[in-house]
This record gives C-alpha cells, sequence and structure tokens, in this order.
C-alpha cells in the first residue's frame, strides 16, 4: 500500500468519485486552471474537462447557489471554498436555502461545500477559522471534519453519495503532514456519516475532539502516559452533525472524567453543546466536571507568538488532564 | 444568653432536604429536652424531631411549608431559663407548600456526617455553624458518580480518606474501599457494578412526570367547592403510583385460600401471643407463609435494573399501613428468619411506630415484596400497584365464612360453611411470567392451608 497524504488521499476520493459517476462535478474558485489554491484538485481540467471542473467568479452565495440548482436536477456539485472562512458569504444560501430544501419543498439538494480550514499556519483571522459552530446550529445540514488520511478519503467519498448537504472541512495543516497507506484500487475506503472513532484507547481521562486537534491530543496523551503515568483516551468523532451521541456516552462511562477539546473558539463552540449532552445523559458517570480546552476569544492574530497564545497546544491539553486527573 | 441552634436533622444517607411540615412549639414557648418541638416529612417518612436541650423556644427561622437542606438551622432555643424571650424574627406565615429560597451561609452548618442510626437525632449541639465552603462540599458530596456507586454499596464515602482535591473522594478511592471489604454485603457484586450496569431507564423520581401534573382534563372548582393542596406525602404517593403503572407490565393473579386451620391455629394460640407481646393476626401467618415461599421463588423476590434483574439475598416484605394522613410501607427485615411471633412481633411495633411517626427511615427502605391488606376493611380482593422497584406485591382480601363445595372421603359433594380469603398477586410481567407466579401463589396457598402447627 502507497504512503499517501492527507491531501491526496483526499484527491483520491474525488477523483474516484467522478470517475464512478458522471453526475459529480466541481465549482469553485481557481479549481480548474490553476488546480486549487491548495492543488487539491491538480489535473482534474485536464481528466475531466470544463464541464466537470468549473472555474466560477468570486461570489461565494452564487457558487452555493449554482451548486444548489444543479442538485435538484439530479448532479453531484462538490463546491470548494478557497478557504472555509468564506462560506460566511454563502451563509444565507447554505442555511436558508440549502438546508430547507428538502423540507420545504421536497427538494433533494446533495451536495458538498468543502474547503481548507483551521489555523496553525500563520494565516490570520481570514485564512484560519473553524466555523463549524454556525452551521451546527441549522437543522438539514451535515458536517464532517476529518483528522487522518483514512478519513479524508473516506469522508470525502461518503460526502459526495450523502444525499443531503454535507459541509466538509479539511484542515490545512494537516494537508501534507500527515501521511498514511492506504490501499491502491480493489478495496474502497468509505467512511460512515455520523460515527466516531476511538483514536486511542485509555481509561483514566477521555478526549472528545476531532480534526487536527486529535493530533495533538494523541501527543499529549503520550506524554501524559510517559510522565504521569495516566491513560487517556481519545475519541476522535470525525462527523459533528450528526454527532455521535452514544460513542461519547460509551467513552464517559468507561474513564468518568472528560474533556473537550477544540479548535474554535471558546464561547458558543460545540464543547458547550458536547458538555450538555453529557449532562443530560450521563450525570451519574461524572466523576469530575466536564472541562474544555479551546481557543481564546479572540480573532487569530497573525503574529506566530500570539498566534500560538490563542491557539490550543499540546502543553495546555496536558495541564488541563492533570487538573481533571487530580480532581 | 446561651443560644443553641436547632438543625434540620439528615433523616438518612440519601437524604438531603426536609420539609418543615408543622411547628409543634411557638417563640416563648418553654421545651424540655428531647421533647418534640416540631414535625418535618422527607422523601422517606415523617418524623417529630426532639429538642436539643431544654431552655426557652427563642426563634422559629423556617416556617411551616418550607423545604430546607439539611443541616440548615430551623430554630434557636436559649438553654438559660427565665432568659428574656426575643421578639420572633418573622412573622408566622400560613403554610405554603413553596420551596423556600436556600438559606444565607451563615446559618447552614458544616456538614458533620454520621452514622445513619443516630443521624434521627439533631446533631451534636458542639458543631459550631460555619459557611459551607467548596472544600467541605467536595468532601461531603464528591461527585454523581461517587453518589451512586455509595449508595448501591450502602457506604457512608464521607468516611474514606480521599485523594482528590481538597480530599474529596474518588470513584477509585471508593472502589478501593469497597474492593477492600468496607461495604456492606452486596447482592450484585460491587467494583465493577456501576460500569456494568446499563443506563437507568428513567431518572430520579421527581423529575418524571408525575401524577400530579397538570392535565388537558384539569377539574376545575366549582363554587362551594374546597381546594387543599397535597401533603407532601400524598404527592409522592401520587408520582410513585403512576410511574409504576408506566413502569412495570402488571398482571393480577387471583387466587382463594381455605383459612379455617389458620383460624384454628390462631384461636389456639391468640392468648399466648398477647403475653408475650404479640398480636397474632392472620397478616402475620400470611408473612410468614410468604417469605417462606419467596426463598422459593426467588424471581418474585426481584428488581429491575434496566435490563438486567437483581435478585435480592434479603427477603424483606414491606406492610402497607393505612394512617389517617396517607400510606406507609415499614419493612420487616430478613422475614424468612424470623418465627411467627418474631414477625408478628416486629409488625405490631412497625405498625404501632408508624402511627406515632416515630419510625426510623432505614425502616422503610430496601424491601423486597410487598403485601397490602385492604380486607381489613371488608374488600373482597384487590389488585394493587407495584411498589417500585419491587416486581410484585401481594393483595389481601376479607377473610369471611363462604359456601365451599367440599369433596368427602367417599366421594360425595357438599356445600360447607368455610372461612375462605382471596389473595391478588399482582406483578411484573417483564420479568415474571404467568407460570412462575402461579407456582408461588400454589405454594403460598398450600402452606397457609396445611400450615405446620410446629412453627408456632
Amino acid at each position: 500500500m502507497p504512503e499517501v497524504t492527507y491531501l491526496e488521499a483526499l484527491r483520491q476520493g474525488l477523483r474516484e468519485e467522478m470517475r464512478r459517476d458522471e453526475n459529480v462535478f466541481i465549482l469553485g474558485e481557481d479549481v480548474g486552471l490553476y488546480g486549487g489554491a491548495f492543488k487539491v484538485t491538480e489535473g482534474f481540467l485536464a481528466e475531466f474537462g470544463a464541464q466537470r471542473v468549473i472555474d466560477t467568479p468570486i461570489a461565494e452565495s452564487a457558487i452555493v447557489g449554482a451548486a444548489a440548482g444543479a442538485a435538484h436536477m439530479g448532479m453531484r456539485p462538490v463546491v470548494e471554498m478557497q478557504f472555509i472562512d468564506f462560506i460566511s458569504c454563502a451563509y444565507n444560501q447554505l442555511t436558508n436555502y440549502v438546508a430547507t430544501a428538502r423540507y420545504r419543498a421536497g427538494l433533494a439538494c446533495p451536495m458538498v461545500v468543502r474547503g481548507p480550514y483551521g489555523g496553525y499556519v500563520r494565516g490570520g483571522p481570514f485564512h484560519s477559522q473553524c466555523p463549524e459552530a454556525a452551521f451546527f446550529h441549522t437543522p438539514g445540514l451535515k458536517i464532517v471534519a476529518p483528522a487522518t488520511a483514512r478519513d479524508a478519503k473516506g469522508l470525502i467519498k461518503a460526502a459526495v453519495r450523502d444525499p443531503d448537504p454535507v459541509l466538509y472541512f479539511e484542515h490545512k495543516f494537516l494537508y501534507r503532514r500527515i501521511k498514511e497507506d492506504l490501499p491502491e484500487g480493489g478495496e474502497e475506503v468509505l467512511t460512515p456519516i455520523g460515527v466516531a472513532r476511538v483514536a486511542r484507547e485509555g481509561t483514566d481521562i477521555s478526549i472528545v475532539t476531532w480534526s487536527a486537534m486529535v493530533w495533538k491530543s494523541l501527543d499529549a496523551a503520550r506524554q501524559l502516559e510517559q510522565e504521569d503515568g495516566l491513560s487517556v483516551e481519545v475519541l476522535d468523532l470525525r462527523t459533528l452533525l450528526p454527532m455521535d451521541d452514544a460513542a461519547i456516552l460509551a467513552t464517559v462511562r468507561k474513564t468518568n472524567r472528560v474533556m473537550i477539546v477544540h479548535e474554535d473558539t471558546r464561547t458558543g463552540g460545540l464543547a458547550g453543546e458536547i458538555t450538555a449532552r453529557i449532562n443530560e445523559s450521563a450525570f451519574e458517570w461524572l466523576d469530575a466536571p466536564v472541562r474544555r480546552v479551546t481557543a481564546g476569544d479572540a480573532p487569530l492574530p497573525y503574529a506566530p507568538s500570539l498566534e500560538d497564545a490563542v491557539l490550543p497546544q499540546t502543553e495546555d491539553i496536558v495541564r488541563m488532564a492533570r487538573e481533571l486527573a487530580a480532581y | 444568653m446561651a443560644r443553641l441552634d436547632v438543625i434540620m436533622p439528615q433523616m438518612g444517607e440519601s437524604i438531603a432536604e426536609g420539609t418543615l411540615s408543622r411547628w409543634m412549639k411557638k417563640v416563648g414557648d418553654p421545651v424540655k429536652r428531647d421533647e418534640p418541638i416540631f414535625e418535618i416529612s422527607t422523601d422517606k417518612v415523617d418524623a417529630e424531631i426532639p429538642a436539643p436541650a431544654a431552655g426557652v423556644l427563642v426563634e422559629i427561622k423556617v416556617q411551616e411549608g418550607q423545604t430546607v437542606p439539611v443541616q440548615t438551622v430551623v430554630a434557636v432555643i436559649d438553654t438559660e431559663a427565665g432568659a428574656t424571650v426575643a421578639a420572633p424574627i418573622a412573622a408566622p406565615v400560613p403554610a405554603a407548600p413553596v420551596r423556600a429560597a436556600p438559606p444565607a451561609p451563615s446559618p447552614v452548618a458544616a456538614p458533620a456526617p454520621g452514622p445513619v442510626s443516630a443521624a434521627v437525632l439533631p446533631p451534636s449541639p458542639s458543631a459550631a455553624p460555619r459557611a459551607e465552603t467548596v472544600d467541605d462540599r467536595l468532601r461531603s458530596r464528591s461527585t454523581p458518580l461517587v453518589r451512586r456507586i455509595a449508595a448501591e454499596n450502602h457506604v457512608d464515602f464521607t468516611a474514606i480518606p480521599g485523594s482528590g482535591v481538597a480530599g474529596r473522594v474518588t470513584k477509585k478511592d471508593l472502589l478501593g474501599y469497597i474492593e477492600a471489604g468496607g461495604a456492606a454485603a452486596s447482592p450484585q457484586g460491587t467494583a465493577a457494578a456501576p460500569q456494568r450496569a446499563p443506563a437507568p431507564q428513567t431518572g430520579p423520581l421527581v423529575s418524571i412526570a408525575s401524577g400530579i401534573e397538570e392535565t388537558p382534563w384539569a377539574a376545575v372548582p366549582w363554587p362551594g367547592d374546597r381546594v387543599e393542596p397535597m401533603s407532601k406525602i400524598r404527592m409522592l404517593t401520587a408520582q410513585h403510583m403512576v410511574l409504576s403503572r408506566r413502569t412495570s407490565a402488571h398482571v393480577t393473579s387471583f387466587y382463594e385460600v381455605d383459612m379455617t386451620r389458620v383460624a384454628r391455629l390462631r384461636d389456639a394460640h391468640k392468648k399466648a401471643f398477647e403475653e408475650r407481646g404479640a398480636k397474632l393476626t392472620y397478616l402475620g401467618f400470611i408473612t410468614k407463609a410468604v417469605a417462606d415461599c419467596l426463598r422459593r421463588h426467588p424471581i418474585l423476590n426481584a428488581a429491575v435494573r434496566g435490563s438486567t434483574v437483581i435478585y435480592r439475598q434479603p427477603i424483606n416484605i414491606g406492610i402497607a399501613v393505612a394512617l389517617d394522613w396517607g400510606l406507609i410501607v415499614p419493612v420487616v427485615r430478613n422475614a424468612d428468619e424470623l418465627s411467627l411471633f418474631g414477625v408478628a412481633r416486629t409488625m405490631r411495633d412497625l405498625a404501632d411506630r408508624a402511627r406515632a411517626k416515630r419510625l426510623k427511615p432505614d425502616e422503610v427502605q430496601q424491601g423486597t415484596f410487598t403485601i397490602t391488606n385492604p380486607g381489613g376493611f371488608g374488600s373482597y380482593v384487590g389488585a394493587p400497584i407495584i411498589n417500585q422497584p419491587q416486581v410484585a406485591i401481594l393483595g389481601v382480601g376479607a377473610v369471611e365464612k363462604r359456601p365451599k363445595v367440599l369433596t368427602l372421603d367417599d366421594g360425595t359433594d357438599v356445600i360447607a360453611p368455610r372461612l375462605l380469603m382471596m389473595l391478588g398477586l399482582s406483578y411484573d410481567h417483564r420479568v415474571v411470567d404467568g407460570a412462575d407466579a402461579d407456582r408461588f401463589m400454589a405454594d403460598l396457598k398450600r402452606l397457609l392451608e396445611e400450615f405446620p402447627e410446629g412453627a408456632l
């Protein structure tokens, strides 16, 4: 099995789906001639032609609107946001129109909106955001955020095949840093939407997390095992909406001490919702209050030292885990 | 003057608050040591609370109808006789069935955990009141998980050294203590139980749709009607009954029992029992017979927890006692280990103390099977509602002379006057099948009709 990066795994998944189903097509800014800002769709124009790899004007609302129309007519559009930060420009189309089309008009809207997400790349406030909380609140949408190369491929394929709109958040810090052996041809890599994955088994503390924070949590878990003898379980949610409640409850019941780690800012972040669910369903299983490690409530600074200060780091996770273990 | 705080006592390990139902003394009244001064009702039991010392009641801080956490100061006694009586701080207000605001920090005494049996009496007056800190709270309350495991294993975790923050007892501390044999024998094993057990299907009693919620057909009072708020015991009964109906798949099986032989035994031994301080009743015979039969039919002496069945080790039979102010179910513990005399004496003692509001909380807890006796009022038979989380309840009808067809030794059928009694067993069909229930009842009927004279 050849070793591929997270980005290459995503590219493979997209290419396989376009070869499998001629209704699948890509549209976005610079996705054709230029091959995408991060080269995710490099070579696609040559292979699939300008009818299926469409360069659009810089108008996210129009891109999503056009994709919705195509989806209603039976196509399977995959929209690329050049940076996921710009999905805010399509907020109205996604929440008022796309998310409600099936409910209002019985119109299926099978489409994927994907884009590079997250920080740690010195991108500043417009190129580093984690916007899941803004869409998590909208019934009718699905949200996935892979952490591994296998899931980058498995989730984009599942998202393309899903009958409803899926937001796919790919972490730009992981693009070329994560490598994994993936099967070539033959076995199909598919990750079911709505199912979390235990990234590391443990018995003392559970970390519920996703995307790039899975890797920081795993680093913290290794350090805590070596330095403190703590056994830390890491749950990679993979899908944020619908959330895998059963997997969260299972890990709470197992370790009785839980922390949630996310890269998004703290106030109104998903950790609050996860905490509420644990409180509602597993109060009697808690041996400590649920804790959060998140970014600070601030726009992400350009200055490297300040970006490091605002975003959650491995040592923040280690510190909070120690506090939780001592409770 | 020497002022002594009177505190809302902790009426049992799992009880966090109590409702002050009635003041028996007014501000200015002299009180004797151990003289009842107020009455409380908790989730489990009603009780009169005695004065911790002699003196004069100088201040009432909690009014009738208010619900306050345990350890809250409810009154102050001046222990120096003849001291001037302070004017009442708060004018007495009519009892309002509303929850009082949490008490100000200052009058809350430090939690003084003690053995449950001693907790009926107010804590020692030497426990000086002081503010409850977060550390105190961590030490005495720990976490939901620890409280749950402690309750399931009947452990007072406040007595265990804690390794957590501020000396808090952690899950590990508690499980270690239980594994080391610190807990009372638990029927379902200890340490691993909390993790193995499935999620409770229901939350705490009061959070479930209760018997007292507003319904679409809520009754409206008509002119001239009298509207009274329910007492605490009434509300708890209402909630429990509705919840039980929703929880268990009730089925009732009826059996007729010939009590002629029991009546003869009773007449023969009544006097001897009375001389030894017990009253020999039909219910005594029935309770004893039920206890013996339950040992052979453990599924009737069980409880349901999620998708598991807990087979109870002890046979603790609750006997429903009708009081003027409601229903209470004191428990005859280990009834199968008692003689008929022991059962009769325990039943009389429990019933007497229930009427006098002198039951201890432990005496109404941990029943494993319940008997109710509407026959005392003349009822032919009833289909009672199960006392959760048990799986069966026996309703006893009136014992009266009725005609019965008997077959003589020579095969002739005759109609004879016999003392007959109906029994109605309601059981939870989720775990008890008809065959289980009927085998138990047939056994019970045989034992009563052939009650061994040697057992007296």
